[in-house]
């Protein structure tokens, strides 16, 4: 897909995004605006995935994790955008009997998700165990996850992050979303981790910095260049420096935004900065 | 009476690795996970057969949970191994949110369960661990008795589609149920017929409920056994038809009153025929180091124990 047609698909999620939290008052818009980028480069250009014939064993396709749960409405809406279901269930997200949960989970099946998410630190080990099945399969397929910077901060994570590499799991690519922010203020302020850098290299990744976390153009080359580093013995880490809120000027360069819904009249505001391009769900 | 003899005493946590030596050459799908303890959990002869199925994770049990809920989703059945507490306690929210609320087809296999654990002390005996399981909502709780049982449950569990938690011991006890009996998932196995009282007995408890009968049957009283090695779900038509003779119940497992096998049968009792039910159960309480033996005579945990219960729910019958 063209720089375009990826950045069409860009402002629409965007769209989606402001206007199903809007229509619950409630969901988490900070994070899934900062991450709407990264997402739509892996399921619109980079994975080999079947939305129209969704398996859960996965064999033969790419498949992706979101770690950090609660950016659920950024993956609705590029699953839905994605032709994984209806967009018109969007209109459903965090209602009564929805499949669209406020965490994704598998157990309404909606297709697109293979596990539930939303208590932190969790998706990685999933990740490994789906790479090592992989290879267990002799599935050249690659194994994604998404990843919070806030979510490092969960123990789990160290596990994985270390076993990930002690045993050559090296079909896996995991980003972190470096936005630099949680619910209670900047990550440095609330326990500063130093440099998250140096610490996956630590434990023997493959670090791939990305500085421009909400440019389709920089995506799209690390994508290409962490997809070559495949196969050589450890685990790929991107560390995606995104813009918490990025598209929405009133949510941009704060925390406060990260579990909070517009009003009416910053939805209309989002609205106007975020052109309509493939119709609203 | 029927009487039980054992054929040579044996743990059944080389049940468990007797049977998952055998689904390693049986189940190719079948692969397993241990977080530091192969040797304490017989898992050797797996490992050594087929060490590609098999993942040694380090001490990372939440890791460990976390890999075998997505070694699912390429079609992998993967049996976790480690101690009940570090198996259920430890892990909880990760079995909680990736295993059971995601479904996924994981075995997690708990040894060293209990008291019986002996002189670690009570930083390891989890008595617990049936509770916690079996709130989780489709979780499949499985308890056998002895080494026989476990093997075969073990192996059964391999064809079931969904989570399950196996939970089995560390010392040698009494092996006496058939050899190479098939496990029925939530199928309780009448022991012994009786007319008096009801013992439904989980785990290393069933054995001694067998030596409570013999000793309640030498002073006159009449007791039916079952042996309810699925605690989740409940064999409640076996209760049931049961207390139709007896009108009493006792219940016996190596776990904490709260949260365990009597907790669940007071339940079917009360919502369709309430009797008098005596618990044979630790009372809220840790363990600590000691023997098995001297551990379960502690906590009234044996064959001496039920028989004191029997008498005394036998007179509160109306």
């Amino acid at each position: 897909m063209s720089h375009d047609n990826l950045q069409a698909v860009v402002s629409q999620v965007r769209r989606d995004i402001v206007r199903m939290v809007h229509a619950v008052n409630s969901g988490h818009p900070g994070g899934s605006l900062g991450c709407v980028e990264y997402l739509v480069s892996l399921y619109f250009k980079h994975m080999n995935h079947h939305p129209k014939d969704f398996k859960m064993d996965g064999i033969g396709e790419d498949v992706f994790f979101l770690s950090n749960g609660h950016i659920s409405p950024v993956i609705y809406s590029v699953l839905a955008r994605a032709g994984y279901f209806e967009v018109s269930e969007l209109n459903t997200f965090r209602k009564l009997n929805s499949r669209l949960q406020g965490h994704p989970t598998t157990h309404e099946g909606l297709e697109g998700i293979r596990i539930a998410s939303g208590s932190l630190g969790q998706g990685l080990s999933v990740a490994i165990g789906a790479a090592t099945a992989k290879k267990l399969n002799k599935d050249r397929s690659i194994v994604y996850t998404l990843h919070g910077d806030g979510e490092l901060q969960e123990g789990q994570i160290w596990e994985a992050v270390m076993y990930a590499s002690a045993k050559n799991v090296d079909n896996l690519i995991a980003a972190v979303d470096v936005n630099e922010k949680q619910i209670d203020g900047s990550t440095n302020d609330v326990l500063a981790m130093g440099s998250i850098g140096a610490k996956f290299k630590a434990f023997d990744w493959e670090v791939i910095h990305v500085k421009q976390g909400n440019n389709l153009d920089a995506i799209d080359e690390t994508l290409t260049q962490a997809k070559g580093k495949l196969g050589n013995g450890k685990p790929i880490c991107l560390l995606l420096q995104t813009e918490m809120g990025n598209g929405v000027d009133f949510m941009m360069g704060t925390h406060k935004w990260h579990g909070v819904a517009p009003n009416d009249e910053q939805l209309l505001s989002a609205l106007s900065q975020n052109e309509e391009t493939l119709g609203d769900y | 009476m029927k009487k039980y003899s054992d054929t040579g005493s044996k743990d059944t946590r080389s049940g468990f690795g007797a049977g998952l030596e055998e689904l390693g050459n049986t189940n190719e799908n079948v692969v397993a996970l241990c977080a530091d303890l192969t040797g304490s959990l017989k898992m050797n002869a797996f490992a050594e057969q087929h060490p590609d199925r098999f993942f040694q994770v380090g001490i990372a049990e939440a890791n460990m949970m976390g890999i075998a809920a997505g070694l699912t989703i390429g079609g992998k059945i993967p049996f976790t191994g480690t101690f009940a507490n570090f198996s259920t306690g430890r892990v909880y929210d990760q079995i909680r949110q990736s295993i059971a609320y995601s479904g996924k087809n994981v075995k997690i296999c708990a040894s060293h369960a209990g008291l019986t654990l002996g002189e670690d002390g009570a930083t390891h005996q989890i008595l617990e661990d049936l509770g916690l399981m079996k709130m989780l909502p489709h979780m499949v709780v499985i308890n056998p008795c002895d080494y026989n049982q476990t093997k075969a449950a073990t192996i059964a569990i391999a064809d079931y589609d969904g989570p399950v938690y196996l939970r089995f011991g560390r010392p040698k006890v009494a092996n006496f149920t058939e050899i190479d009996a098939p496990f029925v998932i939530g199928k309780g196995d009448l022991m012994t017929e009786g007319s008096d009282v009801t013992i439904v007995a989980t785990g290393h408890l069933v054995w001694e409920s067998l030596q409570a009968a013999e000793k309640l049957d030498s002073v006159g009283i009449s007791a039916e056994v079952i042996n309810m090695a699925t605690v989740k779900p409940l064999d409640e038509s076996i209760v049931l038809k049961s207390i139709k003779k007896t009108g009493c119940v006792v219940t016996a497992e190596e776990h904490n009153r709260f949260g365990g096998l009597g907790e669940s049968i007071a339940q079917t009792l009360v919502t369709n025929n309430p009797v008098p039910q005596e618990f044979v159960a630790v009372n809220d309480s840790f363990g600590e180091s000691g023997t098995p033996a001297q551990l379960m005579d502690k906590y009234g945990l044996n064959a001496d124990a039920i028989v004191s219960a029997a008498q005394k729910v036998i007179k509160r019958k109306k």
